[in-house]
């Protein structure tokens, strides 16, 4: 069942990737990303017991958290066009 | 004074958890980290009611999380069921819904369990106005019926 | 005992991989933007929920369930505010939502 798991996790991913290339808008491709990413946690969690390694969840973890931090830092990289300070680029 | 003790008591809660090593050396690092940075948030004066929420305990997951698990499970099942039809039922409306809670935490919550909650987003929120776009028309109008609005502002009130 | 664990961790995570392919369906499917957030939201809330509930059986009481349940509960304070950050930006950027009506003051 943990295989099972395993692809269904990928097949979501692929569609997601497949949204992402199709797009059309900017945000539908964050939306993609932002899948992918959590399905990316879930893959890392699942692999760990299949391969009978819990430690893998510490990397999910971490995983969860870098994804959050990337798609913010996306969206706001989207609305001013770069990193910096909103008022620094006026 | 009790958010630093709610703070510090949290972090190093996750330390320990998260280290799996209970060695005095290790702890001791734990301990003075946690410390340096309650310290510091201190310092930054963001230590409030708004990043530790002792004044809420635990009654948003004692009387508030059972009853918005049920209502998601319910809404995903609905919204799975919609997708799978090959016309796909759909009537996205957008609906404004007024949040009654007082203080931001209240806000937040109330906010994100629209989100968490398949079939409805929040999208934008100006004031105590959050507009809610809403994947069917029964969606939009179990948001308006405000069931979910009352039960976050009694978990504000102190019994 | 430990069989009827493994059912219903089993069907928690067949189940919960049901939901994840269909939230991911509906991300290809549904019309437009605004509406392909639904299907996100499914396959962040049950599709990842039941995925990590069926592991937790498989953990026992042990601290790879505690692990678990810090993992779900950071994906489940995460992904809605992810998704109202998307969902504004996109409404300040100007990308208009198809609806079906209009409501009043709106």
């Amino acid at each position: 069942m943990f295989v099972t798991a395993v692809a269904a996790i990928i097949v979501t991913m692929s569609l997601a990737l497949l949204r992402a290339t199709l797009g059309p808008t900017v945000f539908d491709r964050i939306l993609a990303l932002n899948v992918f990413g959590t399905k990316t946690v879930l893959l890392i969690a699942v692999m760990g017991f299949l391969t009978g390694r819990p430690d893998f969840l510490d990397l999910a973890l971490l995983y969860a958290l870098l994804n959050f931090i990337g798609v913010i830092a996306v969206l706001r990289f989207s609305k001013y066009g770069h990193f910096a300070d909103p008022e620094l680029g006026r | 004074m009790k958010h630093s003790l709610a703070l510090g008591t949290t972090l190093f809660g996750v330390w320990l958890l998260w280290s799996g090593h209970y060695t005095p050396l290790l702890i001791g690092c734990g301990l003075v980290s946690c410390l340096l940075v309650v310290l510091l948030s201190r310092r930054m004066e963001i230590l409030d009611e708004e990043t530790a929420p002792v004044h809420l305990g635990l009654r948003p997951f004692i009387y508030y999380a059972p009853w918005l698990v049920k209502e998601i499970v319910l809404a995903n099942i609905d919204v799975a069921w919609r997708i799978l039809q090959p016309r796909m039922p759909i009537q996205p409306t957008i609906v404004r819904v007024k949040a009654s809670q007082q203080g931001e935490i209240g806000r937040v919550i109330f906010a994100n369990s629209i989100t968490l909650t398949p079939g409805t987003v929040s999208i934008d929120m100006e004031g105590d106005i959050i507009t809610v776009h809403a994947l069917t028309r029964e969606a939009a109008e179990f948001e308006e019926s405000g069931e979910m609005d009352r039960r976050v502002t009694k978990l504000e009130v102190p019994d | 005992m430990e069989w009827f664990v493994n059912i219903v961790s089993g069907l928690c995570l067949v189940i919960g991989s049901l939901f994840a392919v269909i939230g991911g369906l509906g991300v290809l499917r549904l019309p437009d933007f605004y509406t392909r957030m639904h299907g996100a939201g499914i396959t962040d809330t049950m599709g990842a929920g039941l995925i990590l509930v069926g592991l937790m059986f498989q953990g026992g009481f042990s601290l790879v369930t505690v692990k678990l349940l810090m993992i779900l509960c950071v994906l489940l304070t995460t992904s809605p505010t992810a998704s109202h950050a998307l969902a504004k930006s996109a409404l300040h950027f100007g990308l208009e939502p198809r609806v079906v009506e209009k409501e009043a003051g709106s």
